[in-house]
């Protein structure tokens, strides 16, 4: 029963949330709401001295979008803004491919766990609300990539 | 005369389809229904045969045309109890209330430049429109908007903890210049109490406007009856076409509106610098309007003619009374609205303990069964149950019970799958 959607990563992450609520001296967040059900999400970023990423998230909504940003909080945490951009850029191109792609495991991580996603198109904006959270706080705060984009038609 | 549903459903190709698998088991049509043959084939029928610009050509497919579009609002009027040049052929409902909507907001603009323009359509401030908090945003942003236009003040009735409105609490006042509101909410499936509304309303020299989405597509409806001055509904959640909906309107009220949509069809004699405008309807429909759609929506209507909307309405009644049975006996399930039969349509609200919305439809699709999840455009409904959003089961002539058991079957296994079958003592 909706096996290729519901993987056993996306139920672990729902039922048991990694992440932290709050970061001490957040840079910047953003609100983000799907209009179509009402889901809400606030994702806050950070840095810490070494000038890696700190992510906070606090939401409300269906098991996708609750696991996404949990996956996406544990697999960006720690990271430098260069090497986020690269996850965040696989992670964007995995859900537009319509079920078409082979996710990278290297890059990805549990996020993978997402492609079965990218074939329901009614889904596919709950996995992505909190990544378009996270891209919004780091333009806000400076925390994005120079040398790679997030936008693919850039 | 109860339903023949087996012969019902034969009329409507979509529903022998299979979705992911599996039979599809229909019940969104709330959202929209689905369309009987004989409506897309009068569609056709009509662009082969007689398809002509209406209202203007001499030529034989011309007259046909505009035959064909006059006879299916004819059609429309008689299936409300309305005459034929009250109702005024729209987009959508949408569309419908925001050309009041409008009418206010033009008059009240044209009485600020000095033009004379019939007082009851003028607002500012000082004045009020009371809607309800179970409005569908199509009945709530366009009267917010007018109020932000005009100065006018917006209210609104509340709703109580089983889904009725609050008519303890009444913003009605002398200031009231507009009460518009929902006939049976798209969310709770409340019916509420019109003609009271409407005795309120009159009371207090302000007009009525019911939004009758939910009802018209549902039960039998006496327009007049209901003491609305304007009402109207879609095509396509009554076995119409997309693309169309009506604007019931009293027909000295719909001559005295300014138009919303200006351009041809609508004027009575055109100069340079100004313009006077034709009797309504032709008045409220600018451009060359949906002739296609108003013939398949007439052809839906003779098709709920002759089933009989008190049987349809009967049918509907049985299956939500079998609905609402099953799911007050299911563990983690709480429904959201009137949980009996009375003064309720079929529209059933539902959230399930531990388990989103999405998570909720989309399991049950999985099962073939099509179901709405979301705010269902009634966002202030879910803020006033304090939840996010909830699941809706929608019947309609062609579901039987064997369909509600599907349904409320997968939402059990809905429950199995995310592991939060409730425990029940005993």
């Amino acid at each position: 029963m909706s096996d290729d959607l519901y993987q056993e990563i996306i139920l672990d992450h729902y039922k048991n949330p990694r992440g932290v609520a709050t970061i001490e001296n957040p840079l910047a967040n953003s609100f983000q709401v799907n209009p179509t059900c009402g889901d809400e999400v606030t994702v806050w970023v950070g840095k810490d001295s070494q000038g890696r990423l700190q992510i906070a998230y606090q939401g409300q909504g269906c098991s996708i979008s609750q696991a996404s940003s949990s996956v996406m909080s544990e697999l960006l945490t720690g990271k430098t803004p260069e090497e986020a951009a690269k996850i965040q850029t696989a992670f964007l191109e995995l859900m537009q491919s319509k079920g078409l792609l082979t996710p990278d495991e290297e890059v990805l991580e549990d996020a993978v766990a997402f492609a079965g996603v990218s074939r329901y198109p009614a889904r596919i904006k709950c996995a992505l609300i909190s990544w378009m959270a996270l891209t919004d706080a780091q333009i806000k705060s400076g925390l994005t990539s120079e040398s790679i984009s997030l936008d693919r038609k850039e | 005369m109860p339903l023949d549903v087996a012969s019902i459903r034969a009329d409507f190709p979509i529903l022998s389809r299979d979705v992911r698998g599996v039979p599809l088991i229909y019940l969104d049509s709330g959202a929209t229904s689905q369309k009987p043959s004989v409506v897309l084939d009068a569609e056709r029928h009509f662009y082969e045969t007689s398809n002509a610009a209406v209202h203007r050509g001499a030529h034989a497919l011309a007259e046909e045309a505009t035959d064909a579009y006059e006879s299916a609002r004819s059609v429309i009027a008689g299936f409300i109890g309305a005459s034929p040049n009250e109702i005024v052929f729209t987009k959508n409902a949408t569309e419908a209330i925001n050309l009041v909507a409008y009418a206010f907001s033009n008059a009240s603009a044209k009485h600020h430049h000095g033009h004379e323009v019939d007082s009851r359509f003028v607002l500012g401030p000082g004045d009020n429109i009371v809607v309800t908090e179970m409005e569908h945003h199509a009945n709530l942003i366009p009267w917010q908007e007018l109020c932000a236009k005009t100065g006018a003040e917006l209210r609104w009735f509340g709703i109580t903890e089983d889904g009725r409105l609050d008519l303890e609490t009444d913003p009605i006042d002398q200031n009231t210049k507009l009460v518009a509101v929902v006939h049976q909410s798209n969310i709770l499936g409340t019916i509420n109490p019109i003609k009271e509304l409407m005795r309120r309303a009159h009371l207090n020299g302000a007009l009525g406007l019911v939004d009758m989405c939910q009802s018209v597509p549902h039960m039998p409806i006496d327009v007049h009856a209901t003491g609305a001055d304007f009402a109207m509904w879609s095509g396509h959640k009554m076995l119409g076409p997309t693309g169309i909906g009506i604007l019931w309107g009293k027909h000295e009220l719909l001559n005295s509106m300014p138009p919303f949509l200006t351009g041809g069809s609508m004027i009575e004699m055109v100069n340079m610098d100004h313009s006077t405008y034709a009797e309504a309807p032709a008045r409220l429909e600018a451009g060359v309007p949906m002739v296609a759609q108003a013939v398949g929506l007439a052809t839906a209507v003779k098709y709920l003619e002759a089933i009989g909307m008190e049987n349809v309405e009967r049918h509907e009644r049985e299956l939500t009374e079998h609905l609402l049975e099953r799911l007050r006996r299911l563990p983690g399930v709480k429904i959201i609205g009137p949980d009996s039969i009375i003064d309720r349509g079929s529209a059933v609200s539902f959230t399930v303990d531990g388990i989103h919305p999405h998570d909720v439809g989309h399991i049950m699709d999985s099962q073939g069964v099509a179901v709405r999840v979301g705010h269902h455009c009634a966002w202030p409904v879910c803020r006033r149950f304090d939840i996010a959003a909830t699941t809706r089961i929608s019947p309609y002539l062609y579901n039987d019970i064997a369909d509600i058991d599907a349904a409320v079957d997968s939402i059990v296994k809905a429950q199995e799958f995310f592991g939060v079958v409730p425990e029940v003592a005993g």
